[in-house]
């Protein structure tokens, strides 16, 4: 038996960042007042899943005399994760908080068309990825609009810390697709981000601009993942709440 | 002001084949590391490009993200792109964020370059 070790093999603290494996997503406890749908048995998705382009968007915005490191900066976004969201974007952390492994749900409300009130309700959900001291990813399910991840980190940058939002996604189906380029959901998605950053910087009195920047990674389509519109979360949150008024008779 | 922490080097094994040796760890600032030393295979002529990560010491959600950019880039340039050195916890990463659905892993170099071709 071969008993060296490479250098890989002495573990690393910092492992304990990240999920433990999940194939299928679980939801352990529902916090009051979500809905908890279209998350449950999901599988959870990367870029490399989704239907449409794949865009690596990064939002960031600089904490111009915050006297903290990123890691307590951090610190404050994750105790106030879903305070800093927009009031269509409501976000449901577990009790447990945000913890590799753990689901946080989430009900939304787009507009169905571009300029207008956001009212068409989405409920889904991430899965905490990876989580460390300056980095939270998430990871979307299947049938959520996006399939990939969002990266929350701070960092410093020329003495200054910096807080940034990345998304490396690809819409999941077509559905989402054709609202991503002809009804205005990319841009819809942008704001949110946008309004974190904003939140997050205002929580500590700065108002600074946020900065996007956007990169086209793969312009082509998969027609191969066409087939994720039969989970699409937006349609199935539709019909659940739809037949509500049948559920409630049958009670 | 945190800085990349990784050395990559192209090593040109045949014509069609490269392999990138990893030597630490992969956050989001190994971007212009990594994308060198693809850079470096690919003028090397490479069709196949093999990773890798014996040396790996720590790899955070913003290394794998740069892995995702990097497979696609090879796709669009008709290159494969596959692995070897993982380890059990950087393959359960893979299997995590289905990665290993698209960037095939193997246990050793040999194995790694006799599939690539």
């Amino acid at each position: 038996m071969n008993d060296s070790t490479s250098p890989q093999e002495d573990i690393d603290p910092r492992q304990s960042a990240w999920s433990p494996p999940v194939s299928r997503m679980k939801v352990s406890d529902i916090p009051e007042g979500a809905m908890n749908l279209n998350v449950e048995g999901r599988q959870p998705v990367s870029p490399l899943q989704g239907f449409g382009q794949m865009w690596q968007k990064t939002f960031k915005v600089r904490l111009s005399g915050v006297e903290m490191t990123p890691a307590e900066v951090m610190k404050v976004w994750k105790e106030n994760f879903p305070k800093f969201q927009p009031p269509e974007n409501r976000f449901y952390p577990t009790m447990s908080g945000l913890k590799p492994g753990e689901v946080v749900l989430i009900d939304a409300k787009v507009p169905p068309l571009p300029g207008t009130p956001s009212i068409l309700p989405v409920s889904t959900g991430v899965l905490v990825m990876y989580a460390d001291d300056t980095t939270i990813t998430v990871m979307t399910p299947e049938g959520h609009p996006e399939s990939g991840w969002n990266t929350f980190s701070t960092y410093e940058e020329d003495g200054v810390v910096i807080a940034q939002c990345q998304s490396l996604c690809r819409p999941n189906d077509p559905l989402y697709e054709f609202f991503n380029r002809f009804m205005g959901s990319s841009a819809q998605q942008d704001k949110i981000w946008i309004h974190v950053l904003a939140s997050l910087a205002e929580h500590f009195g700065v108002r600074e601009q946020v900065a996007t920047t956007k990169v086209l990674v793969d312009p082509s389509v998969q027609w191969g993942q066409a087939k994720n519109i039969w989970n699409n979360a937006a349609i199935r949150t539709v019909f659940y709440l739809l037949a509500a008024p049948v559920r409630w008779l049958k009670k | 002001m945190a800085e990349e922490k990784v050395q990559m080097t192209a090593r040109k094994f045949n014509n069609n084949t490269s392999i990138i040796d990893i030597q630490g760890e992969i956050n989001a600032f190994a971007e212009n590391v990594l994308m060198d030393a693809y850079t470096q295979a690919t003028s090397q002529g490479a069709k196949n490009i093999v990773l890798n990560f014996s040396e790996l010491s720590y790899m955070n959600s913003s290394g794998i993200g740069l892995l995702v950019t990097l497979l696609i880039r090879a796709n669009r340039q008709k290159q494969s792109l596959v692995a070897y050195g993982l380890s059990d916890h950087y393959k359960q990463i893979f299997e995590l964020t289905r990665l290993n659905e698209s960037i095939k892993i193997y246990s050793s170099e040999a194995d790694a370059i006799a599939d690539a071709g």
